[in-house]
């Protein structure tokens, strides 16, 4: 990047005078663009994420055009929202997952926490949104609303956003979170943080969320200090489900449909998946790799995965192969996973592999190589024969279970 | 038809390397690439254009050496190219770098956009939607298969976690890809040809009249306010013994972590 200050409002400079080369920032550049000869030099692929700055005790490197974050106090009565999802008539795990976390940043801003309900005959929903801890439902139940679209569900919620102007609104990071969210903050102009995984306030009332980023390698906290509202997806399975309080009440409000003709329809819904393959709610996963060496072998990894109530993930190396489908896929151009418990066998761990599931929090890997970099994600390593292994662990389950 | 890809260089990943000590990733000597799941929506509108006819574009934001990804493209078939390649556009979280895009892609013009699934350095997969969002198109994130495509509408398969779903739009619109959508093609030899000599043009602010507020550090309502190492991993332990006693040493552990619910 440049460092001709005169014309460049935005950037990112270093201040030859008082860098002494020491090399700090180099190191805590995430994205390793800083090159340190006799003083640090930026190179292309800076994202001004500021790290370097923090780094320097020399005050050499600034960041001119990045705005501070301001005091939003009015904002706090806005309310919390949280997005409903329901697929099917059946409200989304994370949902519930997201009324808990929203009840405790409602409690800490002193702010009243909603929910915002869309679908067709979905108003029996309502009430285990209150007993999960809304205080207000707000429902949009229409025929043309049965089935989920980008367009007609981001109409109906950017609507509602603009009107009631909300503080804070999360959505679950699913496949219809992460696709209509984006479409509504657009809309509204305001800023979104993708695949949360920590959500807090901090002392000016601010939302602080942390995130992933280039497959889990670094987090980053991120807040939209001007705009309004402040929106985050939340990656499932993460925040706690809290204990629903069975006839709690709360506010019902009906939002009416005032839009027709529509660009988008929703033909058909398909749920073809058994649960051995609805790898993003699993508790547990067995994922086989070319380890395996055929299709046949697989039926090991569904056998395990049967005795646990696991379901059978893939590496790109079994997919490739055919030996599975794409859908079970797991990594970087497959699914991100974050089960409680993750058996990788026959895998070898490389990187595009370890970026979709490294989060799991306890993993196993069953690997006859000793230097497969598996094991230096794994909890418990076990290193031997996948076929000898695997039928003893199986054993193992049988035994213990009396069967 | 006119078809607009959007490309986007990142680090290759299988080169990076994260430092033990620091946690940071280290690129040095690390090429770029095109994002992975761009390479199938370069693919996928290759072939609607073989289908269709018309004509397909890629555009880009990123810095100068970011023309080595479009001479690639160009490789594959692609027509030509628009580079959004400015120091104002530096920073920009995913509404300003959508905004940009959706200035740069209105000056090429377009009836189908598409995008991938996400980008693997930023991850957040929402430069799609909401560059559809900009240009008020429909669109449909995740998508799997093309069923069906006339001049007037798309019918397409989208991806989710329990099945998928079934889904026609009306032209113009947009969709995001995911990886089992087609197999990308080779370059040809004519294509490489081709690549060499083509100029790429590139976009600034004023050539897409874009308002340098809107674009950049200066457009984005997000702030990244502090990045961090991930927490290692605090427990790594090598369970040993011969198969039937490393099967029993994991299932009590498991136990132990209160993971299995199987008695002993
Ligand atoms: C752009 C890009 C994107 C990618 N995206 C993904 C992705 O999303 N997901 C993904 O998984 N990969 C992805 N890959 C591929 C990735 O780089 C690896 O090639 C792939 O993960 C390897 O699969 P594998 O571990 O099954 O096979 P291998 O690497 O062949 O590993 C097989 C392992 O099995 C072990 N083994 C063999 N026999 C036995 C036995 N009898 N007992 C015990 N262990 C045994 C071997 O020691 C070895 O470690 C991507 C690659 C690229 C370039
Ligand atoms: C650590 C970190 C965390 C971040 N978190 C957020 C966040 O939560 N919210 C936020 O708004 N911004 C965030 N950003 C900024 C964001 O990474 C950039 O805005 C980036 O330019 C686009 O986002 P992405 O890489 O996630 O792309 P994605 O939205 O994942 O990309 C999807 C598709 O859009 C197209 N595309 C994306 N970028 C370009 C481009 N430059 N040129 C052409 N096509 C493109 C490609 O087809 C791509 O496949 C973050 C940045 C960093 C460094
Ligand atoms: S940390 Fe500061 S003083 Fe040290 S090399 Fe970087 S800019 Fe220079
Ligand atoms: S601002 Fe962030 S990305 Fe840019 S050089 Fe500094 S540490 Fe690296």
């Amino acid at each position: 990047m440049n460092q001709d200050t005169n014309q460049t409002p935005t950037g990112i400079f270093v201040d030859k005078d008082k860098c002494t080369g020491c090399g700090n920032c180099a190191d805590a550049c995430p994205f390793g663009v800083i090159l340190v000869e006799e003083t640090a030099g930026i190179g292309e692929g800076c994202n001004l994420c500021g790290a370097c700055v923090d780094a320097c005790d020399f005050d050499a490197i600034y960041i001119l055009g990045k705005k501070e974050a301001t005091l939003t106090g009015p904002d706090d009565s806005r309310g919390v929202w949280v997005y409903a999802e329901q697929r099917e008539r059946v409200l989304a795990p994370v949902s519930m997952e997201l009324l808990g976390e929203g009840r405790r940043l409602a409690d800490i801003l002193g702010c009243p926490l909603s929910a915002v309900l869309l679908g067709h005959q979905v108003a029996g929903l309502a009430d285990t949104l209150f007993a999960f801890g809304a205080d207000v439902v707000y429902l949009a139940d229409h025929p043309d609303l049965a089935g989920f679209t980008d367009e007609r569900y981001s109409a109906v919620v950017t609507e509602l956003i603009t009107e009631h102007q909300p503080n804070i609104v999360l959505a679950g990071a699913t496949p219809v979170g992460r696709s209509f969210i984006p479409h509504v903050a657009a809309k509204l102009g305001t800023g979104l943080t993708a695949d949360c995984t920590g959500l807090d306030i901090d002392a000016q009332h601010l939302l602080l969320q942390t995130r992933p980023a280039f497959g889990g390698n670094i987090m980053a906290t991120i807040v939209c200090p001007e705009r309004r509202p402040q929106m985050a997806t939340v990656r499932p399975r993460v925040m706690k489900r809290p204990t629903p309080q069975p006839g709690r009440k709360g506010q019902l409000v009906q939002v009416a449909l005032n839009r027709s003709g529509f660009k988008t329809n929703l033909m058909e819904v398909v749920q073809e998946l058994s649960d051995q393959v609805n790898l993003a709610e699993a508790e547990i996963i067995v994922t086989g790799g070319r380890g395996l060496q055929s299709a046949k072998n697989f039926q090991l990894i569904y056998e395990l995965a049967g005795l646990l109530g696991a379901a059978v993930g893939a590496s790109r190396g079994a997919v490739d192969a055919e030996w599975l489908s794409y859908a079970h896929q797991i990594g970087q151009t497959g699914k991100t996973v974050n089960p409680k418990l993750y058996i990788a066998v026959g895998v070898s761990g490389a990187v595009q592999h370890l970026v979709g599931m490294q989060s799991s929090d306890v993993i196993v890997a069953i690997n006859n190589d000793p230097h497969a970099p598996i094991f230096n994600v794994a909890t418990y390593g076990l290193v031997g024969d996948l076929f000898e292994i695997v039928p003893a662990l199986i054993e193992g389950i049988k035994a213990r279970m009396g069967i | 038809m006119r078809i607009v890809v959007c490309i986007k260089q990142v680090p290759d990943a299988k080169n990076v390397k994260l430092d033990e000590k620091t946690y940071t990733l280290k690129r040095e000597g690390v090429e770029s690439i095109i994002n992975p799941f761009d390479m199938y929506a370069l693919e996928e509108g290759l072939r609607i254009k073989e289908k269709m006819g018309g004509a397909m574009s890629v555009i880009s934001m990123g810095p100068p050496q970011t023309d080595s990804s479009h001479r690639e493209a160009v490789s594959y078939g692609v027509d030509d190219g628009g580079l959004l390649s400015h120091r104002a556009f530096a920073g920009a979280d995913t509404l300003a770098t959508s905004k940009t895009l959706a200035h740069g892609i209105k000056k090429i013009g377009f009836d189908l956009i598409i995008c991938g699934k996400q980008a693997i350095d930023g991850d957040t997969a929402q430069v799609g939607p909401e560059l559809a969002a900009h240009l008020g198109l429909p669109h449909v994130s995740f998508v799997r298969k093309v069923l069906e495509i006339t001049e007037q509408s798309l019918t397409v398969e989208r991806l989710m976690d329990d099945g998928y779903d079934v889904v026609r739009m009306l032209f113009p619109a947009l969709m995001t890809v995911v990886k089992e959508i087609n197999l990308p093609r080779m370059p040809s030899l004519k294509g490489k040809m081709r690549a060499k000599k083509i100029e790429i043009s590139a976009w600034g602010p004023a050539e897409i009249g874009l308002d340098d507020t809107q674009a950049g550090l200066a457009g984005s309502p997000t702030k990244v306010v502090k990045v961090f190492a991930p927490q290692p991993r605090s427990k790594r332990e090598l369970v040993v013994g011969d198969p039937a006693v490393q099967a029993a040493s994991l299932l009590d552990r498991l136990t132990d972590d209160g993971i299995l619910k199987i008695s002993r």
